[in-house]
């Protein structure tokens, strides 16, 4: 095998037209049946299992030319991974990328719900691990369908309870189960908690692909996303004292930076669209130099379009 | 301070670029050739065909120069680039009873027909490291026997199998699963087993065949017969009416024979384990072999205990590709999901300040995911 005629050449959007056709009728069983995992046969991608070759397969399957890619990682657009993955649509798809939540028609993000609120039209794409929320209380993948497909979901509040009684709380801070529609207990991904609320009644189509599991599952707009909880325990979100230091948004998940070694923190918002768009805005918070008009260097970032 | 932590496209063009040059080492010292890959680090080679389950010595030697040796990372070069390719037809099942056989040991006979053969292998040297490796001697060429037109060495299984005193080899011209097109669905079948054991991980699948050397699921193995050699591949052509070779592979074969069954209306026979590897691969072939006995345990009613049995352990883990991907996903950011642990232990502790519980428990942290 020499020179460059035995070469691979790449389809749109990397996958082939018949891998993306057996995805989307994963994707549309997901849609029909809202929170169940529907098994699909996931490929093997150019990046590793556990960067979001899920979220990365089902993106290609539901990316078109004229789509606009906004790509997010623990809620920044400028974190390596969400770089590189936007990087791999820009290269083989040529589509349209993006930063701004508002202008994206497709978002792939992991941990993450954009503050902005989404739209109808837009599509979230989640990357997810372990689909399976039931999957560490029970390993097993026969035993953990039946449990679905029976409804029966007694271990995950107890689960719940034995957090209340060796804690005082749920200690559950992110991939916090809900319930979909009153019927399947669904895993969010590994968001915070603090987004839960996002997923219910969203305008968005909102779609999860987990590659290494080979499972998608999906909330169709204005699904019903309940958080599990107990009525004298009722699920609340994170609160956050502080404001983001550079935008002073309150009421936003919001990222702990450590300054120095002195117990020196600083909390900006996770957020990175969120925070700029607010700083342009004429935002300010207490960590920017408090100059007239003074641009600081961490809000320079390249272009992404 | 805040732009320390994030990364950007400046800092993967700089990483790729360094790893380039890293992967090139010094510049005065000659460039690996995919020849002198493929030709002097063959087995290297071959483990990055069978585990990534492609045939192409070039295309696995390439990258294994691009992976600067590693054969995880090379696997996964060439799987990510084998996904892409079409899937025009199945081949007929390759016959090794006519196999051009390199090496062909069986110890559970002194002497068989075909008679026992060595080959290259590294069982008799004495491992002490040859000063001769400092520099490129010259090296005589191996003894070669003449070729026979008619050369008949039978399995041994098929030894066996004459007198009835082992399970015989199933016939099937059924499609084989292809767990890389389709979502495995537990229980699955020992074809769908058989291909995730062949592109399994060699150090898992071996520590996993040794667990029941140990009594993890003892299964009293004997090498019924180990054979290496080429094999042609054949595709049947509907138009033509007849099977066509397009090409040949080198393949290892390992025919387990294992502690025997019987029940109310069968005379009890050797059950078996079967191992088959793209490739000069003994270790993985007769791990392989060795697994895939006890992982048949329902067939013989067998309780299943060990790691070994357990159909969904071995099948959801062998995966190399898949396990170094989500054990090494922990290094991307996951300061979202840490921080709602942090916001959490710190409202635990306040909990214990304000109420003076004496549970000093530290709350169950999940594994980053």
């Amino acid at each position: 095998m020499t020179g460059t005629d035995a070469l691979p050449a790449y389809n749109f959007a990397y996958l082939d037209e018949q891998t993306k056709r057996m995805i989307r009728r994963a994707i549309l069983k997901a849609i029909a049946i809202p929170g169940y995992q529907v098994p699909f046969a996931s490929r093997e991608m150019p990046m590793p299992y556990g960067w979001g070759t899920g979220g990365v397969q089902v993106t290609a399957s539901v990316l078109g030319p004229d789509d606009v890619l906004k790509v997010i990682d623990q809620g920044a657009d400028d974190t390596t991974n969400a770089v590189s993955i936007r990087a791999f649509f820009a290269k083989v798809a040529d589509v349209a990328t993006t930063t701004k939540t508002t202008e994206a028609t497709i978002i792939q993000t992991r941990h993450r719900i954009p503050e902005t609120p989404l739209e109808a039209g837009q599509i979230l794409v989640y990357q997810v691990p372990i689909p399976e929320p039931l999957r560490f209380l029970e390993p097993r993948e026969t035993e953990t369908r039946v449990m679905h497909g029976l409804e029966e979901y007694g271990l995950m509040h107890v689960k719940l309870y034995e957090d209340i009684a060796q804690h005082g709380h749920i200690a559950t801070t992110y991939a916090y189960p809900v319930k979909v529609e009153d019927r399947y207990v669904m895993d969010p991904s590994p968001v915070p908690k603090f987004d839960n609320p996002k997923m219910h009644c969203s305008p968005a189509l909102q779609l999860f692909g987990a590659g290494r599991e080979k499972r998608i599952y999906a909330l169709p707009p204005f699904t019903d996303v309940v958080s599990l909880d107990f009525e004298d325990h009722p699920f609340a979100i994170q609160r956050f004292e502080a404001h983001c230091a550079l935008c002073d948004a309150r009421n936003v998940y919001l990222d702990e930076v450590v300054t120095d070694d002195r117990g020196g923190r600083m909390f900006v918002c996770s957020d990175t669209d969120h925070c700029e768009t607010r700083r342009t805005e004429g935002h300010r918070g207490t960590g920017l130099p408090q100059t007239e008009g003074g641009e600081t260097a961490s809000t320079s970032r390249e272009a992404a379009e | 301070m805040y732009v320390a932590v994030k990364g950007g496209e400046a800092a993967i063009n700089n990483a790729h670029r360094l790893m380039a040059d890293r992967r090139r080492g010094d510049r005065n010292v000659p460039g690996l050739t995919i020849e002198q890959i493929a030709g002097q680090l063959a087995l290297a080679v071959d483990r990055v065909m069978a585990e990534g389950s492609l045939y192409d010595p070039d295309l696995a030697a390439m990258a294994v120069r691009q992976a600067r040796g590693d054969l995880i990372e090379a696997i996964f070069l060439l799987r990510a680039y084998r996904t892409t390719l079409p899937r025009f037809n199945n081949s007929t099942p390759i016959d090794t009873a006519t196999m051009r056989i390199e090496r062909r040991v069986s110890a559970t006979y002194k002497d068989i027909p075909g008679g026992q053969l060595l080959g290259p292998t590294f069982d008799y040297t004495h491992r002490l490291i040859d000063p001769a490796m400092t520099e490129d001697g010259p090296v005589e060429p191996g003894h070669r026997r003449p070729v026979e037109s008619d050369a008949c060495a039978p399995r041994v299984t098929d030894i066996l199998n004459g007198e009835g005193l082992i399970e015989p080899d199933v016939f099937s011209n059924a499609e084989p699963s292809d767990l890389t097109r389709e979502p495995t669905e537990y229980p699955v079948d020992r074809d769908l087993r058989l291909q995730a054991l062949a592109r399994g991980d060699e150090g898992f699948l071996l520590a996993l065949g040794y667990s029941t050397q140990r009594g993890y699921g003892r299964t009293h193995p004997f090498v019924g017969e180990i054979r290496i050699g080429m094999v042609d591949v054949e595709i049947d052509m509907p138009e033509l009416g007849f099977a066509v070779t397009v090409g040949s592979v080198r393949v290892t074969e390992c025919q387990m024979v294992s502690q025997f069954k019987g029940s109310a209306g069968v005379k009890p026979r050797f059950t078996r384990g079967y191992g088959l590897v793209f490739g000069h691969s003994e270790r993985k072939a007769m791990a392989m072999s060795l697994v895939d006995r006890a992982l048949r345990a329902d067939e013989f009613d067998e309780q299943r205990l060990a790691p070994a049995q357990d159909e969904e352990f071995v099948l959801e883990h062998c995966d190399n590709v898949q396990s170094t991907g989500f054990v090494e996903h922990l290094k991307l950011p996951h300061y979202v999901d840490f921080q709602a642990e942090l916001d959490l232990l710190r409202q635990l502790h306040e909990d214990t300040t304000t109420a003076t519980i004496d549970d000093d428990q530290a709350p169950l942290s999940e594994a980053a995911q």
